[in-house]
């Protein structure tokens, strides 16, 4: 019974989160809203979704989501000096293939979102059969260093909260 | 106190400001479509996070009550970066590279923008149309 109603356990806490969040003063007619709304959302949009999404380690997440946004901001700046001071004759662009253990699509979803978002990579395509990321690099003298990075920093940490 | 709260926030402003800058800087500078990508998916966002930041520290400070809105934005922000990102990748594959110059992903699979699991049905529509063509003529 609670499972029909609550199909992405996951998924409603973080409606109501982030509704209480939007409404950015607490009040209980809010809190109720919010409730009705983490219940019809995830029944609105399981037909899309209808895997459940196991998390093996949910309190790895924050020192994940830490090391992310570290990251992010040590990119913004190794970024920002390769467009100020790199001339574009020495960039060596590049594209490259992570080879993928991870199988969960969800775990496989945050990989790729977090590589767009650091240093200098963009995730760009899935292979066919879910097996392999291709990404694109901004300045790659050194691919192997990149993919060993990509799968000891971030795959690694994905396994052990998905897997 | 007041004096270090507007120093601290006007360093966050240049900040952001300064790397949004540089963004925009890489968009006119970089070679072509696929690097030029980097410079907006990076820099851009630490820009818009370090005015986040800047109004944070504005409303914990000298307004009434703390806002939880910046949070929001950067949470929308990192789920819709990468999927713009995505998009504009996939979009200039199938413009501008041939599967041929992409590395290989291992085994007799394709890249999935480039597979036809996806749309078989519109493909073979598609070539049945052209066959007929070819046959008529």
């Amino acid at each position: 019974m609670i499972r029909r109603i609550f199909p992405h356990p996951y998924l409603s806490a973080l409606l109501v989160l982030i509704w209480m969040l939007l409404v950015n003063r607490f009040a209980w007619g809010s809190l109720v809203f919010a409730v009705i709304l983490s219940i019809a959302i995830p029944a609105l949009t399981e037909p899309y979704w209808p895997d459940r999404a196991r998390l093996r380690n949910p309190l790895k997440i924050l020192t994940y989501f830490l090391l992310v946004i570290w990251d992010i901001v040590v990119a913004n700046i190794q970024v920002a000096l390769i467009v100020l001071f790199k001339p574009n004759r020495k960039l060596q662009p590049a594209w490259i293939t992570v080879p993928l253990d991870l199988r969960s699509p969800e775990a496989i979803t945050v990989l790729a979102g977090t590589i767009t978002l650091t240093p200098g990579t963009v995730s760009s395509d899935l292979s066919q059969d879910g097996h392999a990321l291709l990404v694109h690099c901004l300045h790659a003298p050194d691919p192997e260093s990149i993919i060993s990075d990509i799968k000891s920093r971030y795959e690694a940490r994905l396994k052990e909260i998905f897997e | 106190m007041e004096f270090f709260a507007e120093i601290l926030i006007s360093v966050l402003l240049v900040c952001g400001g300064i790397f949004g800058l540089v963004g925009s800087f890489g968009l006119v500078k970089l070679p072509d479509q696929m690097t030029r990508l980097h410079a907006p998916t990076k820099a851009a966002t630490l820009g818009v996070g370090g005015v986040l930041m800047a109004s944070m520290a504005w409303f914990a400070f000298f307004g009434d009550q703390p806002s939880w809105h910046e949070l929001l934005i950067t949470l929308f922000l990192f789920m819709t970066a990468p999927i713009t990102g995505l998009m504009l990748a996939k979009a200039h594959m199938h413009l501008s590279w041939h599967p041929d110059e992409l590395p290989h992903c291992g085994r007799d699979h394709d890249w999935a923008t480039y597979g036809n699991s996806a749309d078989r049905s519109l493909l073979d529509a598609r070539d049945e149309a052209g066959s007929q063509r070819d046959h008529h003529e």
